[in-house]
């Protein structure tokens, strides 16, 4: 029984802790500015936690950027352009991208290890390069002004209130992305915790065995690469409402390695590896500010021999006494 | 007894090489039917061509499970494996990381009913998936004595145990014909004597077994028919009784005598 309340007590603590005392902290101190630190951190980690997905089917991902991208302007397109709610392309900017990788997905899934991870690499680049060209992205200029999400009223019930008339915007998508966030990841605890997760670790372990006791690998794969994708559509979606707006550079190369960096730092066998991950990647660089122009060369070094001393991650790290079941 | 796999003028080149030529048997229901020959007979080739996990280039595998001839080559392997023909791998392969009870439930995965939303969502269908693989995997897992061993990390069991864990999770699947590749390669004798017995338990419980074999004296003792191969050819089949007496096989592992070479 109680290994079944655990995660529920654990779930309970960070709702309480991001939806209950860090807006009382942020309040109390006065620092607004947290909360769109915080805001970022939470949004990252949504794309992040994708690109875990993938490295769970033992596939490293390094084209998370790509998606989030691609939702973004699927978002800020039907916002501008078809003046449709938010509200609404928020899922669409989501499933457009899954819809997207499966396509792209079914054949270079097939692909394993570096291989892999060098075409989603080149994906990053592909989907800034359609920005630039394609008529409906408005190219370099990209797209700006991008009003704030309206209001959600379902049944005459008003659920979420028009940003607009927000006082304090900053809170309400701090409030929006980090409900998003917990979402996303009690979904991915729910699917590494079924048996759906023990068959994508079966991919990950043995692709050949996996097919030899009849599980559907290529279906797996796809299914997998969609909902990291998804992920990864919504989080970008977000971020560019909160910008209002997007350009063909707002994702790069460098966001998919940081995407795959959190969660590495996490750790690859935590569910909430990319959450951690991201939120000591995101404040530690912010950190080493101060430190002028050693910036990169500290941090470089001290992921360096993180991933030395901590191959599995942050979350591997046990207080004494505390065993490992 | 009636055939159950029929291996019909089985074909597959590499190249300018012919790994498998023409190679025809049939494997009759609840028989142990072994293939064996030399080193680079073609036997792993042979074996990847019945799971589908290569294609052939002429020549066919037709599956008898329900009755009708179905041609399985060209398949998908987990096609394959669906209609009941699972093989199990050379280099004992099993999921690693986890546990050896994880690995034989995890094998049930083609009886499942519930699909993958149905697990994600833990429908009822699962609930009651998840406990029959459960009890499946137990009995399984009893039957070759592997039940002391059941909760720990796959990867650190000792060699006899993880080719019985391959075979248990090739079982799992609730195979019409397992497929066991080199079962005894690398045993002792203590070791290849129990191997054999798990082999006959396989049998046994009603799964036709095909395996591909170096050890001459195992697979005479087990089998019931023999299949031999030398440079991808057949060059005999039969009982082992017939099989022992057969000149070409002598000659293809004893070599021929020198007169035959040329000196």
């Amino acid at each position: 029984m109680t290994s079944s309340l655990k995660p529920l007590g654990t779930a309970a603590a960070l709702v309480l802790i991001l939806l209950v005392l860090v807006p009382l902290a942020i309040n109390a101190t006065q620092r607004w500015d947290l909360y769109y630190t915080l805001t970022s951190v939470a949004l990252l980690s949504i794309a992040s936690a994708g690109v875990w997905i993938t490295f769970y089917i033992g596939r490293i991902n390094i084209g998370q950027a790509a998606y989030a991208l691609m939702g973004g302007y699927v978002s800020a397109i039907l916002v501008v352009k078809y003046s449709m709610s938010f509200w609404w392309t928020l899922p669409l900017a989501g499933l457009f991208c899954a819809g997207a990788s499966v396509l792209i997905g079914y054949p270079i899934l097939r692909l394993r290890g570096v291989y892999f991870a060098m075409v989603t690499l080149v994906l990053t680049e592909v989907a800034k390069l359609l920005a630039l060209a394609l008529p409906i992205t408005n190219g370099a200029s990209g797209m700006v002004s991008i009003p704030l999400p309206g209001a959600l009223t379902v049944f005459g019930i008003t659920l979420i209130p028009d940003f607009e008339t927000l006082e304090n915007v900053k809170r309400a998508f701090y409030f929006l992305s980090v409900v998003m966030m917990l979402l996303c990841f009690a979904g991915v605890y729910r699917l590494v915790h079924s048996r759906v997760g023990r068959l994508c670790q079966s991919l990950q372990q043995n692709e050949e065995l996996a097919s030899s006791i009849g599980v559907n690998i290529a279906w797996l794969r796809v299914i997998a690469y969609a909902v990291s994708s998804f992920l990864g559509g919504i989080g970008g979606a977000i971020f560019v409402a909160i910008s209002q707006s997007i350009y063909p550079s707002s994702f790069a190369v460098a966001d998919s390695i940081n995407f795959m960096l959190n969660c590495f730092l996490g750790g690859l066998g935590y569910v909430f590896g990319p959450m951690l991950g991201t939120f000591v990647l995101y404040f530690g660089w912010d950190w080493l500010f101060q430190t002028g122009k050693y910036q990169l060369l500290i941090f470089s070094s001290v992921l360096i021999v993180l991933m030395l001393f901590l191959p599995n991650g942050l979350l591997s790290i046990r207080l004494p006494g505390k065993k490992r079941s | 007894m009636s055939k159950l796999l029929e291996i019909k003028n089985l074909t597959r080149r590499f190249g300018g090489l012919t790994a498998v030529n023409d190679v025809s048997f049939l494997v009759d229901e609840n028989a142990i039917v072994s293939v064996i020959g030399p080193n680079g007979a073609g036997k792993s080739t042979l074996f990847k061509l019945i799971s589908s996990f290569l294609k052939p280039t002429s020549g066919e595998v037709l599956f008898y499970g329900e009755g009708n001839g179905e041609r399985i080559s060209g398949l998908a392997p987990h096609s394959v494996a669906r209609k009941g023909v699972v093989r199990t791998f050379q280099e004992t392969t099993i999921f690693k990381n986890m546990t050896v009870r994880d690995n034989v439930v995890i094998g049930h995965h083609l009886r499942s009913k519930a699909s993958l939303a149905g697990y994600y969502f833990g429908s009822g269908l699962a609930r009651t998936d998840e406990r029959e693989f459960g009890m499946s995997a137990d009995e399984i897992l009893t039957a070759l004595d592997l039940a002391s061993v059941k909760d720990e990390v796959a990867s650190n069991l000792p060699q006899g145990h993880l080719r019985a864990l391959g075979i248990a999770i090739g079982l799992a699947t609730h195979p019409k014909v397992i497929l066991l590749d080199e079962p005894f390669a690398g045993m002792n004798h203590d070791e290849t004597m129990r191997a054999v017995d798990m082999v006959r338990s396989v049998r046994d419980r009603g799964v036709t077994v095909l395996l591909v074999e170096h050890d001459m004296r195992a697979v005479m003792k087990i089998s019931d028919h023999i299949v031999v191969l030398n440079f991808g050819e057949q060059i005999a089949e039969g009982t082992p009784a017939e099989i022992q007496d057969n000149d070409k096989v002598i000659e293809a592992y004893l070599g021929i005598e020198d007169d035959a070479i040329g000196f």
